[in-house]
């Protein structure tokens, strides 16, 4: 289990997260919901070792996080998927993929993930030697999940996936993330604006506000909240 | 000029121009991973010079294995320069570590200064280096030959490294993006050391070549190539490292043939290099295979 206990994140002067607790249960799909700059990006950032100045406690199955550096923080077996894709454009699907991997060495375990993302995702496999950049949005987001499920993660974070990308797109994703949920039993900590589609893939979920957590729940329970329904879902 | 002259030239040209090649590749390969002109690429360049004719010298090591281990004990310095002077910098602005190299420049210059004297000194070369082979009327020193072949080796060798392994995959990745490198595992420390390693080792390798092609040496030996390769490297696309090669073996021939041609010029040899880099960042300041970098935010 992901446990994350009074997180507190500064940027220069700005205080983004004010103690942020949050827990995610191993195979279990958490999503972190809420405005611009409630600090779910923030709260990604940090776990993955990204931002230095913070305090707090961020455990991974009872070890300690907090001082990791992002490499340290995949070999522990969780890999972030950033906002905007951020594939690299310059370099190929397939060596795209293989960056996904860097951290492993186990030949045959990623032959064996790369046959898997390419049947999860059949485009990539055509377009394997075509350079990240030529693909489209929705295409760069499938790259880019399949380059994180590359670094065969425990948990996997998603920022923003949804970003920008076409309404059946949207749904590709969230299928996505539900099939390797449901058949690699794998962690995912999701980051959306989209709140009501991470809401009904998610099984817990967490309301940010200003830099704290101001509501959890299942999903069910989120979507059916008044206060919720009022500020996010539009209704 | 008979066609026998020109040949002659043409082979001086290629020599000279791999030898900037080999520079321009260190400064193309630091700047295009950390967007960083590293001033003191010169300096490692003289000291390899200097590092194989005290291996020679002073421990009368045979010449190859001297050659090995300047190049080994050069990679090594360009690294802890890295570590000491450019890495504790990373999150400055790039201005705080351009200066900084500036810096370690006049240091290692001055360093070189106090070991091995401000003194030129003249290079032994091994016997079978001063016997040229004449091919009708042109004359070649061994050299002369021998220093293209070596480079191509070591582009090759280069290119390898950086198509066809993992750390090639990941410097070309942080050369675009480093956070998301750094979020795929990629040791971005221990890539840009090692960047720095190979750079330094085939200035190392010019340093030597150069030494025994024009065979003195001394502690300003590598401010004028070092400035005419940083200049090959802009020439043909700061970041690209077909660029710098193809970069340093125009600005080899430009040198040699424009004063075979027109001898009056002679006196303005060095001025050819810095003319072309006016005229490239006048009209192209991309450089002839540069892409357009996109200032990082």
């Amino acid at each position: 289990m992901l446990k994350i206990t009074d997180l507190h994140v500064h940027y220069g002067g700005i205080h983004a997260l004010k103690g942020v607790s949050l827990e995610v249960p191993q195979g279990k799909i958490v999503t972190l919901i809420g405005a611009n700059g409630a600090g779910k990006s923030s709260t990604l950032r940090a776990i993955a070792g990204l931002v230095k100045n913070k305090k707090g406690s961020i455990t991974y199955n009872g070890r300690e996080l907090l001082g990791l550096n992002p490499v340290e923080v995949v070999k522990a077996g969780i890999v972030m998927a950033p906002e905007g894709r951020r594939i690299f454009p310059h370099l190929t699907v397939m060596e795209n993929l293989h960056l996904g991997a860097y951290s492993r060495d186990d030949k045959d375990g990623i032959a064996a993930d790369l046959a898997w993302v390419f049947e999860l995702f059949p485009r990539m496999k055509e377009r394997q030697d075509q350079k990240g950049g030529t693909l489209s949005g929705g295409e760069q987001q499938m790259l880019a999940l399949g380059r994180a499920i590359m670094g065969k993660p425990q948990v996997v974070m998603l920022d923003e996936p949804s970003l920008g990308l076409a309404p059946l797109v949207v749904r590709d994703v969230f299928e996505i993330i539900k099939t390797i949920n449901q058949e690699r039993g794998m962690t995912v900590l999701l980051v959306e604006q989209n709140a009501f589609a991470a809401l009904k893939v998610a099984h817990q979920a967490y309301v940010l506000e200003t830099g704290t957590v101001v509501l959890e729940g299942t999903g069910e329970q989120l979507i059916a909240d008044q206060r919720v329904c009022q500020a996010y879902l539009g209704g | 000029m008979t066609p026998e002259m020109f040949i002659q030239h043409a082979l001086n040209s290629l020599t000279l121009g791999s030898l900037y090649a080999l520079i321009a590749i260190g400064y193309t390969m630091v700047y295009g991973i950390l967007r960083l002109i590293n001033f003191a690429h010169s300096e490692i360049f003289m000291l390899g010079a200097y590092f194989v004719f005290w291996g020679v010298s002073l421990f009368s090591l045979p010449w190859p294995l001297a050659v090995a281990a300047s190049i080994v004990f050069t990679a090594g310095l360009g690294i802890m320069v890295d570590r000491i002077a450019y890495r504790p910098l990373r999150d400055a602005p790039r201005i705080s570590a351009l200066i900084s190299s500036i810096g370690v420049s006049f240091f290692l210059q001055n360093v070189a200064i106090v070991f091995f004297q401000a003194i030129p000194r003249g290079v032994y070369r091994p016997e079978w280096m001063e016997q040229p082979w004449i091919v009708g009327a042109v004359r070649i020193l061994p050299i002369t030959l021998f220093v293209p072949v070596l480079s191509v080796l070591f582009m090759l060798g280069l290119l390898y490294i950086v198509y066809r392994t993992k750390t090639g995959l990941g410097m070309r990745a942080i050369s675009k993006d480093i956070e998301t490198s750094y979020l795929m595992g990629v040791n971005v420390n221990r890539v840009i050391a090692i960047t720095f390693g190979i750079g330094s080792g085939l200035a190392a390798a010019s340093g030597i070549m150069w030494a025994l092609r024009y065979p003195q040496i001394q502690p300003m030996m590598g401010t004028i190539p070092g400035f005419k390769a940083f200049i090959a490297a802009v020439f043909g696309g700061i970041g690209s490292i077909q660029g710098a090669v193809v970069g340093g073996v125009v600005l080899g021939f430009i040198e040699i043939m424009t004063v075979a041609f027109f001898p009056d010029l002679a006196g303005y040899r060095d001025a050819f290099a810095f003319i072309l880099l006016i005229g490239v960042l006048l009209f192209k300041p991309t450089g002839l295979f540069g892409a357009r970098v996109e200032d990082k935010v």
